[in-house]
């Protein structure tokens, strides 16, 4: 029988490999979105599956609240990276400093 | 038996497709394994009973954020293998640091797992008798209407900021102004002259 265990073990690789997304992909903002909802998803993951083995409902209540949440950064994100490409030709992120006082 | 089966292919492929978004080498792959995760994680959590959060994965993971990310990827004409430079420099650390994590969380779990998990009391105990998302609407808009509508206005807060975010006004576009239009009245803009005969018209 699958236990909440497996879920977990799931979850946290998907959460891992979000993480090592991030890492390794240092000048793409767009595998770094990406690698954010993966983060996101491993969460809900993780909500879904102790409400169901806990028999309580409101985690999956909460797991809409990630949903919403991941879909209005993800519109937010892909806004700012689409002004900054337009203004500088480029979505290389390492050397994002204009905000630098 | 054919649930444990289920189990293990769902959590392999959501696995593999999560490597594969952030290791392949052309973005638009990425975000067709993204696509390739959502789906098989909402498996996943059909196998857990949760119907209504997997359907609405599908819906708006696939439907809307991953039909985004692809229209943005090929919207933007972007050089990825310069964006590709320092992959392997950072491989080696970020490997450390994931096998790190990864370690501590799944030692986690294996220390908390020791013992059985008991509620002393549940928020929202699950009715046998309801169907999934008959209980979550049911929750939703009766104890949790107030964060319902305030997941909206998240929402609507995003919709507007990315509207303004992205809206330009072009310089050298004629368009028509309708307040100014309506602004605009008989004694400005018409003029009654007596015009003597033999002479030009000064405007």
């Amino acid at each position: 029988m699958i236990g909440l265990q497996h879920y977990m073990v799931v979850s946290a690789i998907l959460f891992v490999m979000g993480v090592l997304g991030i890492f390794i992909n240092r000048k793409n903002v767009i595998i770094i979105l990406m690698a954010i909802e993966l983060i996101l998803l491993s969460v809900n993951i993780n909500l879904v599956a102790f409400s169901a083995y806990l028999g309580d409902l409101v985690g999956q209540v909460f797991s809409m609240f990630v949903l919403t949440v991941a879909a209005g950064e993800a519109a937010i994100g892909l806004a700012i990276l689409v002004i900054y490409f337009r203004g500088r030709g480029t979505i290389a992120v390492d050397d994002v400093n204009r905000m630098k006082g | 038996m054919i649930h444990v089966l289920a189990f293990y292919l769902f959590a392999t492929l959501v696995v593999c497709s999560g490597a594969l978004t952030i290791l392949s080498r052309n973005p638009v792959h990425s975000v067709l394994w993204l696509i390739l995760a959502f789906f098989n994680a909402a498996g996943l959590m059909v196998l857990l009973g949760a119907e209504f959060i997997a359907m609405l994965l599908v819906i708006v993971y696939v439907g809307a954020v991953a039909v985004l990310f692809l229209f943005v990827v090929m919207m933007l004409d972007i050089d990825f293998a310069e964006l590709r430079a320092g992959f392997v420099d950072y491989l080696p650390f970020g490997m450390l640091i994931a096998l790190v994590l990864l370690a501590e969380i799944v030692l986690g779990i294996g220390l908390w797992s020791a013992g059985p998990i008991e509620l002393a009391q549940r928020a929202a105990p699950v009715n046998p008798e309801l169907s999934n998302i008959q209980a979550i609407g049911g929750l939703l808009y009766t104890r949790y209407i107030f964060l319902f509508e305030a997941a909206g206005i998240v929402l609507l807060v995003a919709m507007i900021g990315a509207i303004v975010l992205t809206h330009r006004s072009r310089g050298g576009v004629k368009g028509q102004n309708i307040a100014k239009q309506n602004r605009r009245r008989p004694q400005d803009a018409v003029r009654n002259i007596n015009q003597p005969v033999g002479q030009g018209v000064e405007l």
